[in-house]
């Protein structure tokens, strides 16, 4: 039996389908992690009503473009206090962050680290395929040394950020690593973060086969994304520390930090507009405060694997 | 501290008007970054907002309280946030933002002398052009200058209504005289103050940029099923990018008209002593105040001097200064800078226009003016 | 030692319950990128020779049954960057292959 010609898709009705076939390249990882984030919408029985989507510049910026719901096209760096800014006044909305390795670390580093400090309840979707695609292939504040793009022809000498090692440390209340190849452990893995209440940043390796793979020995379509089956290996609770990237060289993924009911940011937020909260003592305001203050402790424990903190018989002379 | 409903008379800074003056047009959110001299801003605003059901947030920097005021804007609340020089710089690239996808915003610069660091306590009005053209592009900007306390309230309430009738950022143009001067500042109970919000569409799905005849678009609300994009590229009406040399025509056109064909409305201009003038002197802000004592002075001396007070920076008011000016009367511009209204009214009134500037640190002496008016007089003798 | 007829009969009993699934395509979409070809488990897919509006070649499927069937894992829906072809099960009787 041949393959049916069709004109509906199942997950069209999430998806500004007048504007199909998108702007990506043939072989780009982007429509894999946009399919796999509408399936765990879906699944999650998630209202596209109440959902915002909102992006930066670049080729993950353009996700905004294309789903059917409420969504903003920010500038570059920026995606996240700009979601901050919609879900601190609407916090009965989705936020969802989709944006990539350049503009959410490197013009966007400042923001993001403050988001994961602060533990804003948003899904941070960062797309890292090594490299800023949509100017041409530049270098990123991923791209593995020895890389070769168009500001690094002699290898990029710089090392990369270990993304979900920096978001845990900052505080993130939830980080995982997948890559587009494994489509379903992404799809799955999407549907845990959403859920999640707190700062939820999942790191998703995709291919760019035009501005990296090319100049990269990936010669074709396959070849970038089987380097992501060839390389990655999934580790049950790793370390954070451990998603150190080297090039041609096995990388670990999964889901680094899994924190529980960390308070975030839009709850204390809101509890300033009470009006017991205002009237009542400072000193009771402090307990509130600290009732509700992040357990970065915990979380420095999860990360470091001992008890943190000064113990008993740490010298302090 | 003011009682919560605050109307009444209270003895306020410019600063803390200005915070005044946005809760009682309904600024219900802020973000921010402290910067002198408008940290006092924000602080009234971390102290007042949450009694009112507000939210205050401090901010990492300027770009991202700019990013946050426009996130918090579409997300149903006014917003606003408030900075001098430096961050002003960094705003640029969002407020940019925010007239390409027009979101309605107040951006309150305290200015202080520049450029760079500069100084960060002192007087300061360098960014007289920068609010029009500090962002790329072209764009018709809408920005106020109050000279009081007073103003800065009454000023600060017109820029939300300006805000949300014409679905744009708005800039408050103070300047740390004004800013960190107390005078008595009178707040009208609620019910006497106008407030203008936002048009929101009747039917749903509504297009985020399908304008009226007013050439201003109604705003949809998040979560309703409106489905908005909003984009910085050039767009259409429904917000899908479309970056063609005729979709910005027809776009940038009616951007820039949406404030053009307006002018009337948003023009502000205080005029004294006008009539009879030979000498007319243009000044904003504080400079204004010293002008006005200028022109009192020279009355005196037996000159015809007249105030042409900018209540609004921009849009300017081109076509009265012409008006005037083919009169034959001389004019004089006075700023706490290297010149910028200056090369407006030159090019407004086509001739020449004394100018007494200051590089920063202090309003003008009323003899300082004085002495450019008498030069003005017998400038074509 | 399995004779040819049992391992046929064992085969053919295999292909009756394992699921199978119809594949759809939206031709307009398709990148001819390759990806659901490469990745599919039972390599029933393969490139045309047809052209769709944008000049690519869209995948045709070529199921040999009993064996080489599409069988519904859905991963080239999973795989495709474009929204352009998905699965459906197909019900079989126990008559049809």
């Amino acid at each position: 039996m041949p393959i049916i010609k069709t004109d509906k898709y199942p997950l069209d009705a999430y998806l500004r389908t007048e504007r199909l076939p998108h702007v990506w390249c043939p072989g780009c990882g982007l429509g894999i992690v946009l399919n796999a984030f509408l399936r765990a919408m879906q699944n999650l029985g998630m209202d596209p009503d109440k959902t915002v989507v909102v992006s930066g510049i670049g080729c993950t910026g353009r996700t905004a473009g294309y789903v059917k719901m409420d969504s903003f096209h920010t500038t570059h760096g920026r995606a996240i206090p700009f979601a901050l800014g919609i879900k601190a006044a609407r916090p009965d909305l989705n936020v969802v962050v989709f944006s990539g390795d350049g503009d959410l670390f490197s013009i966007g580093g400042n923001h993001i680290i403050h988001a994961a400090r602060r533990n804003i309840d948003i899904t941070v979707i960062a797309v890292n395929n090594f490299v800023y695609g949509m100017t041409g292939g530049q270098l990123a504040p991923t791209t593995p040394e020895t890389s070769i793009t168009t500001t690094s022809p002699y290898g990029n000498l710089e090392s990369p950020f270990n993304m979900a090692g920096l978001m845990a440390i900052a505080g993130a209340s939830y980080v995982a690593r997948w890559t587009t190849v494994h489509a379903r452990r992404l799809e799955k893995g999407l549907e845990k973060a959403l859920s999640k209440r707190g700062f939820s940043f999942v790191e998703v390796m995709s291919p760019c086969p035009t501005t990296f793979g090319r100049r990269n020995k990936m010669k074709d379509i396959i070849d970038s994304m089987m380097y992501y089956q060839k390389y990655a290996v999934i580790k049950d609770n790793p370390n954070p520390l451990d998603g150190v990237i080297k090039p041609n060289e096995k990388f670990v993924m999964g889901e680094f930090m899994d924190a529980e009911d960390e308070p975030t940011f839009d709850d204390k937020v809101w509890e300033l507009t009470k009006r017991d909260f205002l009237e009542t003592s400072q000193a009771d305001r402090a307990k509130w405060i600290l009732e509700h203050r992040r357990h970065l402790e915990t979380l420095a424990t999860l990360i470091a694997g001992e008890n943190i903190g000064p113990q008993e018989g740490d010298d302090h002379e | 501290m003011s009682n919560k409903n605050n109307s009444g008379d209270d003895f306020l800074s410019g600063d803390a008007a200005a915070a005044e003056g946005a809760i009682a047009a309904g600024c219900r959110f802020f973000a921010g970054y402290p910067i002198t001299p408008s940290s006092e801003v924000a602080e009234r605003m971390a102290r007042r907002l949450p009694e009112v059901g507000g939210i205050f947030i401090q901010m990492e920097d300027e770009l991202s309280s700019m990013a946050a005021i426009l996130g918090g804007s579409w997300a149903g609340r006014k917003s606003m946030t408030a900075t001098s020089g430096p961050g002003f710089s960094l705003m640029m690239e969002n407020y940019g933002l925010g007239i390409m996808t027009e979101t309605p915003t107040v951006i309150v610069n305290v200015q202080r002398g520049g450029p760079s660091t500069g100084l960060p306590t002192l007087l300061g009005q360098g960014e007289f052009m920068q609010a029009r053209f500090g962002t790329h592009g072209s764009l018709e900007a809408i920005a106020l200058a109050p000279e009081s306390p007073q103003e800065c309230f009454d000023f600060t309430i017109r820029a939300f209504n300006l805000a949300e009738r014409f679905r744009t950022p708005v800039i408050l143009l103070m300047d740390e005289s004004v800013g960190h001067l107390f005078e008595k500042v009178r707040i009208p109970p609620h019910d006497e103050i106008e407030i203008i919000n936002r048009k929101t569409p009747k039917e749903v799905p509504y297009a985020p940029f399908e304008p009226d005849e007013d050439l201003i678009p109604p705003m949809p609300p998040l979560g309703e099923g409106h489905h908005i994009h909003v984009t910085g590229l050039t767009h259409d009406e429904e917000g899908r990018p479309e970056m063609t040399p005729a979709r910005q025509e027809k776009l940038m056109s009616r951007l820039v008209n949406k404030i053009r064909l307006h002018k009337d409305e948003i023009i502000d201009i205080e005029e004294e002593q006008l009539e009879d003038a030979d000498v007319i002197v243009v000044a904003y802000g504080i400079t204004a105040r010293s002008a006005r004592r200028a022109m009192v002075l020279a009355r005196e001396k037996g000159i015809k001097a007249g105030l042409f007070r900018l209540k609004t920076v921009w849009p300017f008011p081109t076509e009265r200064l012409e008006e005037l000016s083919k009169q034959g009367k001389e004019f004089v511009v006075a700023e706490v800078n290297a010149g910028q209204a200056h090369i407006m009214v030159e090019q407004a009134i086509r001739k020449k226009a004394t100018f007494v500037g200051k590089f920063g640190g202090e309003p003008h002496r009323p003899e300082e003016i004085l002495k450019a008016i008498e030069e003005a007089l017998h400038a074509d003798n | 030692m399995v004779t040819e007829a049992e391992k046929q009969r064992l085969l053919e009993r295999e292909a009756a319950t394992i699921p199978r699934g119809e594949v759809y395509i939206v031709e307009e979409r398709c990148k001819g990128c390759g990806l659901c070809i490469a990745f599919c488990p039972k390599k029933v897919l393969v490139q045309s020779d047809r052209i769709n509006e944008k000049g690519y070649h869209p995948p045709e499927l070529v199921e040999k049954p009993p064996v080489d069937v599409c069988i519904n894992c859905g991963f080239c829906e999973r795989i495709c960057p474009d929204f352009a072809i998905f699965v459906k099960e197909k019900k079989v009787n126990d008559s049809e292959q």
